[in-house]
């Protein structure tokens, strides 16, 4: 039960969209962490919020824009990370056994806020995310 | 009294009623009431926090308080129907006669998983999906999905046979019956059978699909037949612990009522096999 087995058509699709995801995240890259760096509160300074936490992440999935990082402040269930699939933020949370979980794939835990990014692409099925209050 | 009977063993009339009872608090907007308050708990209670829906020795009484609320609601549209429970270790497969046009639809179109048949049936107009965490407004399943099945009976047998009710740190990481109910841990019932059905029952927002109730009640069920089987384990823990609902603490979102008050379904209704 650990990897989700597809219908063959999603298969088919999935591998054709990852391919050119690929593509352009490469074409992306140094442009997308520049930005990254360039979004992190600079004050936070040495406060440390990472304890060994999960790495942040940015990249194209499936045709999505999807980033982790850690996050300050609000309703943060991730343990101080946040996900944000084309900017808008998917709720996550950290189980206790270190696996993640979302608010668009809640019964079913994955390894990484990374791994949960991507199985929310997968379920959105292009579809835009509500913003959650 | 209210009787909870097997989803398979309903009449066409029995079904009808309760399809109607269901589009009728659609309707009025009662429904997505409880689909906001099941999504705002599923939201708020963590493994290192306040737990009280889920992921917690709770999950059962909460959800059984949230079911007895629901069913006074459809009894308030027509006082003959009752929730019924569905016994997935028996009816497994997206062919079995819940998922018929008559009752509860079926599977989701392969294109964007919507449902094409039934009374929830987007083009019905009646099933409009407000209470979401996308855009999308109706309603999806991939019964199934990926080749996945739902749990057997023997699995079902191996969680009853635990006869510690739940342990600490009373959360997704426990042992015990609860937590391997819920699915957190082992074998996996409850929370695999959400992942079986897909679309919005893989969610936060899951009581956007009616199978929902079916597949609690029966959740509700085996804790039932869990407390038949072990008469002398009760529910844990008893006091004292922080983030977590004690036997005698109340329950939010009603904070009038305790684990204690809902530890025998009979006082609410009875089960067909009762």
């Amino acid at each position: 039960m650990s990897e989700r087995p597809r219908s063959q058509d999603l298969t088919r699709r999935r591998a054709l969209v990852a391919g050119a995801a690929v593509t352009a995240t490469a074409g992306l890259g140094v442009q997308a962490v520049t930005a990254f760096a360039a979004g992190q509160p600079s004050s936070t300074g040495t406060s440390g919020h990472d304890h060994g936490g999960p790495e942040s992440f940015d990249e194209v999935y499936l045709g999505r824009r999807i980033q982790g990082r850690p996050a300050l402040g609000g309703h943060h269930h991730g343990f101080g990370y946040g996900v944000f699939i084309d900017g808008v933020e998917l709720h996550v949370m950290r189980n206790a056994d270190g696996s993640w979980i979302s608010v668009v794939s809640h019964y079913e835990p994955v390894p990484s806020p990374l791994a949960v990014a991507r199985a929310a692409v997968v379920q959105l099925q292009g579809a835009a995310l509500v913003p959650f209050s | 009294m209210t009787v909870r009977k097997n989803q398979a063993n309903l009449t066409a009339e029995e079904k009808r009623r309760l399809v109607a009872a269901f589009v009728a608090l659609k309707r009025d907007g009662r429904y997505d009431a409880f689909v906001t308050t099941h999504n705002s708990f599923i939201m708020g209670d963590t493994d290192t926090g306040e737990r009280t829906g889920h992921r917690s020795p709770s999950f059962l009484p909460w959800h059984r308080r949230f079911l007895i609320e629901f069913e006074q609601a459809l009894q308030s549209v027509d006082s003959s129907v009752a929730l019924p429970y569905w016994d997935w270790t028996t009816d497994r497969s997206p062919r079995s006669s819940l998922w018929a046009p008559d009752f509860l639809g079926g599977t989701g179109r392969s294109l964007d998983g919507r449902v094409m048949d039934g009374p929830f049936a987007a083009a019905t107009g009646n099933w409009q999906i407000t209470v979401r965490v996308d855009n999308r407004t109706y309603l999806r399943r991939e019964l199934g999905n990926g080749g996945r099945e739902l749990p057997t009976r023997a699995e079902v047998d191996s969680v009853l046979a635990m006869s510690t009710y739940d342990m600490a740190p009373w959360n997704s990481a426990s042992d015990g019956f609860r937590n391997h109910l819920e699915g957190w841990r082992g074998v996996n019932l409850h929370n695999r059978v959400h992942v079986w059905v897909g679309g919005q029952m893989a969610t936060g927002v899951s009581p956007n699909d009616p199978v929902f109730w079916m597949h609690h009640a029966y959740i509700d069920r085996l804790w039932a037949q869990w407390q038949r089987l072990h008469p002398r384990s009760g529910y844990l823990p008893l006091r004292g612990t922080p983030n977590v609902v004690d036997l005698d603490e109340p329950m939010k979102p009603w904070n009038d009522v305790r684990p204690a008050d809902l530890l025998d379904h009979r006082t609410y209704y009875t089960f067909d096999t009762d």
